[in-house]
């Protein structure tokens, strides 16, 4: 595809003008006395209501990537890579259903703004504190240099981003990324949760009319089908195995259910995730969400079958350097087929589809940073006026690591960091939701748990090739699992194992009765919603004893 | 900084869990684990037959659980309101005269 798209191009750069303009005027929304502040900066006040919290939510969870590499794990590979997201996101609900409510009270109470401030608050452990907070950091890194990534696949096929002058290559990223950072800078969550109205809008109009229309020209659903099934019962000439599964056959179940229960549960340990849903305004918000959420899982079975329907119309993914490249699949489908000013309103729902996570995510890993990597152990009298300034420049800074991810390193990078970054999140589970109902389990067994989970996970995925690619390490995220042969998500077999240790050194912690650290929460806090007074606390640090009243 | 200690005169003790019918918490916990249960036992409906529409079975049984599933948590929300009604700890603070504490707040379900 040689040639730049005027047209698409122009209405492109129109609606992302529009939601940039949004961007910097969010501040003034819901305006509060001051932004001076982590919970109006990082959490919009925590204030955002149902349709907000929808919206946000949606916004956060439904990614650029996820627009992208969904689709496009379904051209290349079939349903057990790409169509697992729709199993995933319906089990998400009710699994946060039960915990977020809790989360959500607690944090309420004692002004909690990430996942290591409760674990710190409640198992009284600054090292599993910090463990959770630098792994919800390093999670999040290589998903925000992938919504960069989404971006830079719509430019491509619009035709931006070719030659060898780096820097017309790269110029439209960067300027994306520019805005991006100055509105993010002054109005905080606010930003992203307006922008997400936009997006959310673009997306199911894009993808409604696309499932509409499309059939229609490529020979109608039952055609569709019969060419994915072609396709994939075919053999890879590369190993001879079938190039991927039309629907998962027997030895193949494990893993559909493995992904599955594994990314759902992994999902709302990301800092982003815990970031959209403090900010909600009260306890149910989020439990009304978990029952209209599902309509983004709807949507995205939808894209997920234009993977499909691709096949049938024989899409071609070339990218500019002539290679060909899966993750283009669903904007070069749009490109071919819709006229170019809905091609440019597609690409825009896939451009701004990226700023509102990239935007939430990078307040969610400068909150974390901010109260548990700088508040905690270096400045641990800072203001929230100072907890705020350095949350903002933090979340620069992410931003600005993420673009030079992007640049300097090979794509691959990027989509090996998120897997393990995947992988890696999920190991915080144990300490977070369980510690939301017991404290049974040992502080340092939780911790040693985390740290069998992370090496065990981490190990598994480097041995994974991935022979087609022409990739050694890091070639997938299935491994066989232990005991049971078949092939399965390696971040929920780590979860298993991270378990079993926590278990087991907490009966031994137990035996020889160490420390059990202390616990700051009471149990009505786990219940309590949007009246009930946050909880005074005295100024000194946690380890420290206050002196007698 | 530990627990905080009850207020007394015959106020709640929110050191513990606001009271709820467990019949009705059940019956919510079984229409959220049901969707879960469904989806992960792939092999109930990894098929082709019966089609609906042209669309095989394994992609149309998962998108009738999004509804199925949207559905049953509305319900489970529904229920959880009606089984554990919120207990307000806008008494616990106030450890002076207080502010319309109600000595029967730990029987909260009784009322609306």
């Amino acid at each position: 595809m040689s040639g730049v798209n005027g047209v698409a191009l122009t209405v492109l750069i129109g609606l992302f003008a529009l939601v940039t303009i949004m961007g910097f005027f969010a501040s003034r929304w819901r305006r509060p006395t001051s932004m001076e502040s982590l919970d109006e900066w990082g959490l919009g006040g925590r204030s955002f209501g149902t349709w907000i919290t929808w919206f946000l939510l949606g916004g956060d969870l439904y990614t650029a990537y996820t627009f992208v590499a969904v689709p496009a794990a379904m051209f290349a590979a079939g349903s057990v890579s790409g169509f697992f997201a729709v199993p995933y996101t319906i089990v998400l609900y009710p699994i946060i259903f039960v915990f977020m409510g809790r989360l959500w009270s607690v944090s309420h109470r004692h002004g909690y703004v990430t996942t290591a401030d409760f674990v710190r608050g409640r198992h009284g452990s600054r090292g599993l504190s910090l463990a959770v907070a630098v792994t919800g950091f390093i999670a999040t890194m290589p998903y925000i240099a992938l919504q960069l990534v989404g971006i830079q696949a719509v430019l491509e096929v619009a035709g931006v981003g070719g030659g060898d002058n780096w820097l017309a290559k790269d110029a439209p990223l960067f300027v994306a990324f520019a805005l991006l950072a100055a509105y993010t800078y002054s109005s905080g969550l606010r930003a992203p949760a307006i922008i997400a109205f936009v997006k959310d809008a673009l997306i199911y109009l894009v993808i409604i009319v696309a499932i509409i229309y499309l059939p229609t020209k490529v020979g109608g659903w039952e055609n569709i089908f019969s060419a994915a099934e072609q396709k994939m019962t075919t053999p890879n000439p590369i190993d001879g195995k079938p190039t991927g599964t039309f629907i998962p056959g027997a030895t193949t179940h494990w893993a559909y259910a493995t992904l599955g229960l594994g990314s759902a549960l992994a999902l709302f340990m990301y800092p982003h995730s815990i970031t959209a849903s403090l900010s909600a305004s009260s306890r149910n918000t989020i439990r009304r969400n978990a029952a209209i959420l599902p309509a983004y899982s709807f949507v995205l079975g939808l894209l997920a079958l234009l993977g499909w329907v691709a096949i049938a119309a024989g899409t071609k993914p070339i990218g500019l350097d002539g290679k060909p490249n899966a993750q283009l699949v669903v904007p070069q489908l749009f490109e071919d087929f819709f006229p170019s000013w809905f091609a440019g309103v597609a690409f825009a729902a896939i451009a701004i589809g990226a700023l509102v996570p990239a935007a939430i995510m990078s307040i969610a890993a400068a909150n974390t940073f901010t109260r548990n990597i700088y508040k905690e152990w270096l400045k641990p009298d800072a203001t929230p006026k100072q907890e705020a300034k350095i949350s903002k420049l933090s979340s620069l800074g992410v931003k600005g690591f993420a673009l030079v991810f992007v640049l300097v390193l090979d794509k691959q990078n990027a989509i090996n960091f998120q897997l393990l970054g995947g992988i890696w999140i999920l190991q915080t589970f144990p300490a977070v939701v369980l510690g939301l109902y017991t404290r049974w389990l040992h502080r340092w067994g939780l911790l040693a748990g985390w740290a069998v989970g992370m090496v065990y996970g981490t190990w598994q995925a480097w041995n994974v090739t991935n022979p087609r690619a022409g990739t050694e390490h890091f070639g997938g995220s299935l491994s066989p699992i232990p005991v049971i042969g078949a092939l399965g998500y390696i971040a929920l077999t780590a979860f298993v194992l991270n378990l079993l240790v926590a278990v087991v050194v907490t009966l031994v912690l137990r035996a020889t009765k160490a420390p059990a650290g202390e616990d700051e929460t009471i149990r009505g806090d786990y219940f309590a919603d949007a009246g009930d007074p946050r909880v005074e606390k005295l100024p000194t640090p946690i380890h420290q004893e206050a002196p007698n009243p | 900084m530990g627990s905080h200690d009850v207020v007394d005169r015959g106020a709640v003790d929110h050191d513990t869990v606001p009271p709820a019918r467990k019949g009705l918490l059940a019956i919510a916990c079984v229409l959220l684990a049901l969707p879960i249960v469904a989806l992960m036992w792939v092999s109930s409906y990894s098929r082709d037959e019966p089609r609906l529409f042209d669309f095989p079975f394994f992609i149309w049984y998962q998108f009738l659980w999004v509804f199925l599933c949207s559905g049953m948590t509305y319900t489970a929300y529904r229920i959880v309101l009606v089984a554990r009604p919120h207990r307000p700890m806008t008494d616990e603070a106030d450890a002076g005269p207080d502010a319309g504490l109600d000595p029967s707040a730990a029987h909260s379900q009784d009322r609306s």
